[in-house]
């Protein structure tokens, strides 16, 4: 069996990322997962977290990503994801960007409930991602207090 | 018949106009290159998504428990109409063979004694159906102060379209927009987004049951499917983009050889009735000198 595996990491607008790799460890929404050359062809959402990829020579780089989801097979992991940024471009700026998304995201389905139109648990699923966002910032060293709550 | 100096002022004046229309179809070949681009980078999401999704929507479609956004509201009574079209005019026939298409799917509706409501996305668009339909308008997206179409614009589109969808406010939703073929052909088309088509086939079905799914295949459904809304209108937002450039060098192309055409034939007549004013001269000249 080869020891790599193809890596794709695309975003809407393009391909961010394509690189042969031997391990990728991906935030899954009911937990952590590693892939692995050979591993089985599973589908998996994603929390927003950090994806850290070892490429072939055993270098490791990660990347933020708020959300997805990822198509494992056996010798390629595609990575779809609505924003991605390899961890060291990450700034304070665009982190506080995501962050008002995630906030944005939060009150909009509080509004929802409110109007009995939703049940509680999208509103759940909003706080879960907030502070997903949050310990996400806190990881790499970024203060998830700094961006300004949308009214 | 025109005098000459008139004619001077004609021909001057439809060549500053074969300057103009060049210049925009160079500056739309150019925009169409990027508007290209654009869309094939978009291309790798797109394709896994809809792989994905055929997978999944193939699965789950026949199941009682599908969510709304693939099994409908078990209704057809309310569409929704979004209806993308450019900011700007000078496209040839690119608005209006949208307009003409959207048009006769509102008719149809209507005959058959459907609700229809629309949403329009570029004013030329709205413009165009304002007069007829103008009561029906939901909505209206203005993209005219974005340079280039990003994933936010469609997303914040389809933020729209699904609230309303979950307010209930109409049950099948419809894209109109220019599929982008060649240069010289765009290809008007209705895709209907809500709810989900479900692909025909049984090899989706079978390369989706390869797959395991985690969490289960209806959540990752639920949380794909306004995702893929979002994606679909991407796609179509630069395949408009791309065929709204397509268009308009086609147009420009065309009205830049007009005008060539017009100058040729004005300064055949121009030296003709210059020739002929030569002529009247010289035989009043010579008329004079023989009767003396």
């Amino acid at each position: 069996m080869a020891d790599t595996m193809q890596f794709d990491l695309v975003s809407p607008e393009r391909r961010l990322v394509s690189v042969p790799v031997r391990e990728v460890r991906l935030p899954g929404t009911d937990g952590d997962l590693t892939a692995m050359p050979g591993h089985v062809p599973t589908i998996v959402t994603l929390r927003p977290g950090i994806v850290s990829v070892l490429a072939e020579g055993g270098a490791q780089s990660d990347f933020a990503v708020t959300g997805g989801f990822a198509e494992i097979n056996a010798d390629s992991v595609s990575l779809l994801a609505e924003r991605g940024h390899p961890r060291e471009d990450i700034t304070q700026e665009i982190f506080n960007e995501m962050m008002q998304d995630a906030h944005r995201k939060k009150k909009a389905a509080q509004d929802k409930a409110e109007q009995h139109s939703a049940g509680e648990d999208i509103v759940t699923g909003a706080v879960k991602l907030l502070a997903d966002m949050e310990a996400l910032g806190t990881h790499i060293g970024l203060d998830p207090r700094q961006a300004t709550i949308p009214d | 018949m025109p005098s000459l100096k008139d004619l001077k002022n004609r021909i001057g004046s439809v060549k500053n106009t074969r300057k103009i229309t060049k210049a925009m179809q160079m500056v739309a070949a150019a925009k169409l290159r990027r508007a290209q681009d654009a869309a094939e980078a978009a291309r790798p999401y797109a394709d896994r998504m809809a792989a994905v999704m055929a997978g999944l929507t193939a699965n789950s479609a026949g199941s009682d428990t599908a969510p709304r956004l693939l099994a409908g509201t078990g209704s057809d009574q309310k569409h929704l109409l979004v209806v993308l079209t450019s900011e700007r005019g000078l496209a040839g026939g690119f608005n209006s063979a949208i307009v003409k298409l959207a048009r006769q799917h509102a008719e149809d509706l209507r005959g058959h004694g459907k609700d229809v409501t629309i949403l329009t996305v570029g004013k030329k668009g709205r413009e165009q159906l304002k007069r007829d339909y103008g009561q029906l308008f939901v909505n209206h997206v203005d993209l005219s102060e974005v340079k280039r179409v990003g994933y936010e614009n469609a997303r914040s589109i389809a933020d729209d379209v699904l609230d309303r969808f979950e307010a209930g406010d109409f049950d099948v939703a419809t894209l109109f927009y220019n599929r982008f073929e060649s240069v010289i052909s765009q290809v008007p088309t209705a895709r209907q987004i809500i709810p989900a088509e479900v692909p025909e086939g049984e090899d989706a079905a079978a390369a989706s049951s390869s797959y395991d799914y985690e969490p289960g295949e209806e959540a990752i459904l639920t949380e794909l499917l306004p995702r893929s809304v979002a994606t679909q209108i991407f796609a179509a937002l630069l395949e408009n983009a791309a065929s709204e450039q397509g268009a308009r060098m086609t147009a420009m192309d065309n009205a830049t050889r007009n005008a060539g055409d017009m100058i040729d034939k004005l300064t055949t007549e121009y030296n003709r009735s210059r020739q002929a004013a030569i002529t009247k001269e010289l035989i009043e000249i010579i008329s004079g000198a023989e009767a003396l």
